[in-house]
């Protein structure tokens, strides 16, 4: 299969099986989690990963971040296949996982310390960072003295540091509280305004996915697949969150996509 | 006034001045120490009192304690035998601190090394290891060489046991953000193993310096020619009880510095780990 060159990330039937070691007695096993996954994302789009928990989402995208291998298939970053984590994707911890002996704007420096990056320079690129994020203020304060809404836009801006091709987001605001959730969500939209940067977004939350996505996957559960690929027609920039809720469209799209992930297994339960 | 893009943030920073508001007033921290002094004060003077009144060959007393400490300083007996024991304290755990956080990272980090050695170093570790101080003397003789390898040896297991665990306890989801930006074994060790680990290493040392004075007293009891531990010994033969307790409040007072000294340095290096306790 040819990759369309427009597209910044292609996924192409993806799979993996995780062996299991049988535990009291019973025998080893295997866990299918992820069987012939194919998406595309373009430049500048966010693209959300969507679906009931157990649905290989989390493990898709270790999987193009490079922390763990694919059983076969592919994963290609502008058009060349990817072995391994690499520095043309960069990610954003569900935990913002600072490092807690560096000050926010050290914490922002560390991908470009791996390069070898001179201090100046670092430190400049850095600073640039925390100011785009609106934490230019915190940048000598240590991530303890931080809320967990600041340490995730540090997370933001340590990943975006180091100019990643794509930007791979594992439910970055989901341990926050629901108004900090909010506020993110919107700085999210007013960043990828200015950077466009290509982003894969995991999350659970329907109207997250809907309000910050070009396009949502909807991935189903046993084994993990691509049940349906919805695009979100909204234009940029978009109104807030709590005024496209009451959209039709936008309700007509959360009502098929609640249907997608709740059918069949989810019933049952 | 207007509302600016940006004032959410300010909220948040005053969130956060608030949390740290809630430590405890200075007033009554100064209360404690109000306390603490009148305990001490109380305990030093029914010591005083009750001291007198027994026979000086079992019991002494602080005015009589501090009257033998001046003529053991004034005749240099005491700078004599405290700076040999120092040398020996400061140069073994040195020695100890850097092998056990040497094999400490080692064992932590590879697994292989874990298997290897950790029957040996619990069995160790659970030995007291001064029952060893007659066996020492007969490989070293009598001279600082046995007082040096007997302060290595009680104080290297603290540090190695404290700085493997700390190995072996740095978050998952730290090791994780070397590997998301592509960090080779060695940015990873530098960089995010060994300062999650230095907090864990600064308590291993604050262990390793009470045992390591233990261990140097032990043995100075037994060459029983040099130090503090000597002093005890020859005083305590000569039924010389107030000359006897000034070594054990040096050495008191020895022990309760380190630890504090070291506390302080824990405290420096993992700022972010005092706020957690």
């Amino acid at each position: 299969m040819t990759a369309n060159p427009s597209n910044k990330l292609s996924v192409r039937n993806v799979c993996k099986t995780f062996r299991l070691r049988g535990v009291g007695g019973s025998k080893d096993g295997m866990l299918n989690v992820l069987r012939s996954v194919n998406f595309d994302a373009r430049q500048g789009e966010i693209v959300s990963l969507i679906g009931e928990s157990g649905c290989g989402k989390t493990t898709l995208l270790r999987i193009i971040q490079g922390l763990i291998r694919l059983d076969s298939g592919s994963v290609l970053v502008d058009g060349s296949p990817i072995s391994g984590p690499g520095r043309d994707r960069g990610f954003v911890f569900q935990q913002a996982s600072l490092l807690p002996w560096r000050s926010a704007r050290q914490n922002v420096e560390f991908g470009l310390e791996l390069q070898g990056i001179a201090r100046a320079e670092r430190s400049a690129r850095a600073m640039q960072l925390l100011e785009l994020v609106g934490l230019a203020h915190a940048a000598e304060q240590y991530p303890h003295q931080l809320s967990g809404g600041m340490q995730q836009r540090i997370g933001l801006a340590r990943a975006l540091a180091v100019d990643p091709a794509i930007l791979l987001m594992d439910e970055p605001f989901s341990a926050l509280d629901a108004q900090t959730r909010e506020v993110l969500q919107i700085e999210l939209m007013r960043i990828h305004e200015k950077t466009a940067k290509t982003t894969l977004f995991v999350t659970h939350d329907l109207d997250e996915a809907i309000y910050l996505s070009d396009r949502v996957v909807v991935l189903a559960a046993k084994p993990g697949r691509v049940k349906q690929i919805i695009d979100v027609p909204f234009e940029h920039p978009r109104p807030e969150l709590a005024e496209l809720r009451s959209n039709a469209r936008f309700q007509e799209i959360r009502r098929e996509m609640w249907h997608l992930i709740r059918t069949p297994a989810a019933v049952a339960a | 006034m207007t509302q600016i893009p940006g004032s959410v943030q300010e909220v948040e920073v005053t969130g956060q001045t608030d949390v740290e508001d809630l430590a405890p007033p200075p007033r009554s921290r100064r209360k404690t120490w109000l306390v603490r002094l009148m305990a001490i004060v109380a305990v030093l003077a029914s010591w005083e009192f009750f001291g007198r009144q027994v026979n000086p060959l079992f019991m002494s007393y602080p005015s009589a304690i501090i009257k033998a400490g001046v003529t053991l300083a004034a005749n240099g007996e005491l700078a004599i035998a405290l700076a040999s024991s120092l040398r020996t304290l400061l140069s073994g755990f040195i020695i100890a601190s850097a092998i056990g956080i040497a094999l400490g990272l080692l064992i932590g980090r590879y697994q292989f090394a874990d298997a290897a050695t950790d029957w040996l170093v619990n069995a160790l570790y659970a030995t007291p290891l001064i029952a060893t101080i007659p066996l020492v003397i007969l490989w070293f003789g009598l001279g600082d060489a046995a007082k040096l390898f007997i302060v290595t040896l009680t104080a290297v297991f603290p540090v190695l046991i404290n700085t493997a665990s700390g190995v072996r306890n740095v978050p998952r989801a730290l090791i994780d953000v070397g590997a998301a930006f592509a960090a080779n074994e060695w940015q990873v060790f530098t960089k995010i193993i060994l300062p999650a680990v230095l907090p864990y290493i600064m308590t291993g040392l604050r262990l390793g310096i009470g045992r390591a004075i233990i261990g140097m007293v032990a043995a100075e009891f037994f060459t029983s020619i040099t130090g503090l531990g000597a002093l005890i010994v020859k005083y305590g033969n000569q039924y010389d009880t107030a000359s006897m307790f000034v070594p054990i409040l040096i050495l008191m007072l020895l022990g309760v510095g380190l630890t504090a000294l070291v506390r302080r340095l824990e405290e420096m290096f993992a700022p972010w780990r005092a706020q957690d306790d």
